[in-house]
């Protein structure tokens, strides 16, 4: 599932001084906000917006289809199993550090109700020139332009730093879905690959991985049977092993989730794999190419 | 956060679940008075790794006099680079059959999964590439819980030895166990077979997840603290995340991910990075920390500063880092890139304090800092 500019989109948490700042930018962006949650405060508004007591109470009053989080670690299931059950599409799950148990059970919740869950862990979701969902910087448009190159990331702020590379080589972005740094997550790299290869707009993607887990390892096997080019890059190459980087799923051990292991799978897949951010412009400029030469003859 | 063999059955202990008796010991001399306590003992090596026995880390001692002359041996040696500085004085346990049996957060299921092999011991990965049918494994609905009638399914059909009951019990504790301690990984290799068709964990693999940790703090005192070097201490106690390597650029960017790409240019580029340090995420107010931290490692011949805000603030990152700048006066060559949220504030606060411009592009920043540091 792609965020549109029609989906009523829900932001739990509203009220806090992050939920304000990025609830203006996603407005600002074209997303379609149709209030915000917060106990403490139903009733009341919110930069114009009204504010329920519950994710219940928001579907009742003004319906939504999709429910952004920002919520700390200690609240999340809470917020995120009340945003299930109430009905939502898709919940965009932005908080680090929530206890993995926890999101076994917001995973559960989900599966039992059909939600899509994004994250945790998550930046979000950008579609350039119309809408996001999240805390990327989709109104910088060093960043983002519209465009019909797809992303996916697991990392927000790599995420921008390759958004931004796109940008540089006067290419615009279809879609930037980030995935999440946690080791449990509800959309795969590879469910988002999936999304993008369907996705009209999308001609090209690029896959922004890192070290640890097998998410890149399991992409490959989808990218082998897309017709649409991928082009990855793959960020740790040079960590030390067996030392945790920060996100819970970057940690190398043994011969599992290491960048060789990424990278084989990958090229094997018919995936060109760059060796630093900057290359990946031009790979995606090349890879077109190859592609529509490939589609005419 | 590992914790070691005794401090993993202590868990279980207090989970009710059947454990030999032991006494962890540090010296030589509380080795012989355990050992004159349990009588004829195990004396074990207390490092997390899976390689204790083939090291020599585990001996059977029938005597005072055995157990502190393997004592000697066992403390101070080094397995796998961990200095063992614990042994774990246990009971012999007679046991007729060895299983093996786990529950951890698997990433696939989504959910808790249970492992448990009719073959466990020492040898189980070569047991479960050479006898599969012997592995069983098992999602659990955490929502729901366990379900004894699934796991009699789950173990039906191995050779047992009439203890099936035993077992069932045996993994329904277990479960309640990993739910109340938060647990990431809980293995127990192997679970024994007592000749009276009981089970008992003879040891046990225990890692707490680190993102529950701020909820199970009486818990996590028993895990084993990271081994840190004293800056990655320091850096610790300030609530930033920073690895110390043997390299002359410093690096300080935001976000595990670009941190990570950020080292692997300045390798692309011929450098070689001095830290991994990550300031994104709820950590982006301590710019000036972690300036701090950097240029505390007396390697470091250049800074390189990444930034890429998309949640974490560029402005706010580069208003903590101008402020240590201006206390600490280093003399180092700075090279920025700063892109994403707030970046017009950021770049113009870097123009204005230190009169230097930021790299439009990231590997003009990241070369220029490269040839500063050789």
């Amino acid at each position: 599932m792609i965020p549109n500019a029609a989906h009523k989109i829900l932001v739990q948490g509203m009220t806090g001084r992050q939920g304000t700042f990025w609830t203006e930018q996603m407005i600002a962006c074209g997303s379609n906000v149709v209030g915000g949650v917060n106990p403490k405060k139903a009733g009341t508004s919110h930069l114009g917006l009204p504010v329920y007591g519950s994710a219940h109470q928001a579907l009742r009053e003004a319906g939504f289809d999709i429910a952004v989080m920002f919520i700390p670690p200690a609240g999340a299931k809470v917020a995120a199993i009340d945003a299930i059950e109430a009905g939502a599409k898709m919940l965009v799950c932005l908080t680090e550090h929530i206890p993995i148990q926890d999101v076994l059970e917001i995973m559960a919740a989900a599966r039992a109700n059909g939600t899509r869950v994004v994250g945790p862990n998550t930046a979000g979701i950008v579609v350039p020139g119309e809408c996001f969902v999240g805390i990327m910087p989709a109104f910088n448009e060093n960043v983002f332009q519209p465009g019909n190159v797809g992303i996916v990331s697991r990392s927000g702020s790599l995420g921008t730093l390759v958004s931004l590379q796109l940008v540089q080589h006067g290419i615009g972005q279809s879609v930037f879905y980030g995935v999440g740094g946690d080791s449990v997550i509800g959309t795969s790299s590879r469910d988002a690959l999936e999304f993008l290869d369907r996705d009209p707009r999308t001609e090209a993607v690029v896959l922004c991985g890192e070290i640890g887990g097998t998410a890149e390892e399991e992409a490959a096997e989808y990218a082998a049977a897309m017709s649409k080019p991928v082009v990855a890059f793959v960020a740790g190459r040079t960590a030390p092993k067996d030392k945790k980087m920060g996100h819970a799923g970057a940690i190398v051990t043994g011969d599992k989730g290491t960048y060789k292991s990424k990278k084989t799978a990958l090229e094997q897949a018919g995936v060109e794999v760059v060796a630093v951010p900057s290359q990946i412009g031009t790979a995606v400029i090349r890879s077109r190419d190859v592609n529509l030469n490939a589609a005419a003859s | 956060m590992n914790f070691v063999e005794h401090a993993g059955k202590r868990m279980l202990e207090e989970n009710g679940l059947p454990v030999p008796s032991g006494i962890p010991c540090s010296t030589v001399e509380e080795v012989e008075t355990a050992a004159g306590r349990l009588g004829p003992c195990v004396i074990k090596a207390q490092v997390a790794t899976g390689k204790r026995g083939k090291a020599g880390g585990i001996k059977l001692s029938n005597s005072v006099p055995e157990a502190r002359e393997n004592a000697m041996g066992i403390l101070g040696m080094e397995i796998d680079g961990l200095p063992v500085e614990r042994v774990l004085v246990e009971e012999q346990v007679r046991f007729t059959s060895e299983f093996y049996l786990s529950i951890f957060n698997d990433a696939a299921t989504k959910s808790p999964l249970i492992l448990f092999s009719a073959a466990g011991g020492m040898d189980i990965e070569e047991s479960a590439a050479t006898a599969p049918e012997l592995m069983r494994q098992m999602p659990v609905d955490i929502r729901k819980g366990i379900n004894r009638p699934a796991v009699h399914e789950l173990l039906d059909g191995l050779d047992l030895f009439g203890s099936e009951e035993h077992i069932v019990e045996f993994i329904a504790d277990l479960y309640t166990a990993y739910r109340s301690s938060d647990a990431e990984l809980i293995e127990i290799n192997p679970l024994g077979l007592l000749e009276d068709g009981r089970v008992i964990a003879l040891d046990c693999k225990f890692i707490l997840d680190d993102q529950s940790a701020y909820r199970q703090e009486s818990l996590a005192e028993g895990g084993t603290p990271e081994r840190l070097t004293p800056l990655e201490q320091r850096a610790r106690d300030l609530g930033l995340k920073y690895i110390e390597l043997p390299g002359e650029v410093g690096i300080l960017a935001n976000g595990a991910g670009l941190t990570m790409a950020t080292m692997d240019a300045v390798t692309h580029y011929g450098g070689s990075p001095a830290n991994f340090l990550e300031i994104g995420g709820d950590a982006y107010t301590k710019g000036r920390d972690a300036l701090e931290i950097v240029l505390a490692n007396p390697s470091v011949k250049s800074l390189l500063v990444n930034f890429c805000g998309a949640f974490a603030r560029t402005d706010i990152m580069t208003q903590g880092l101008l402020e240590a700048w201006k206390e600490l006066k280093p003399t180092i060559p700075v090279f920025f890139t700063i892109h994403g949220t707030g970046e017009e504030e950021a770049k113009k606060l870097v123009q204005g304090e230190l009169e230097i411009t930021p790299f439009d592009f990231m590997d003009d920043a990241v070369t220029a800092a490269v040839e500063a540091a050789a």
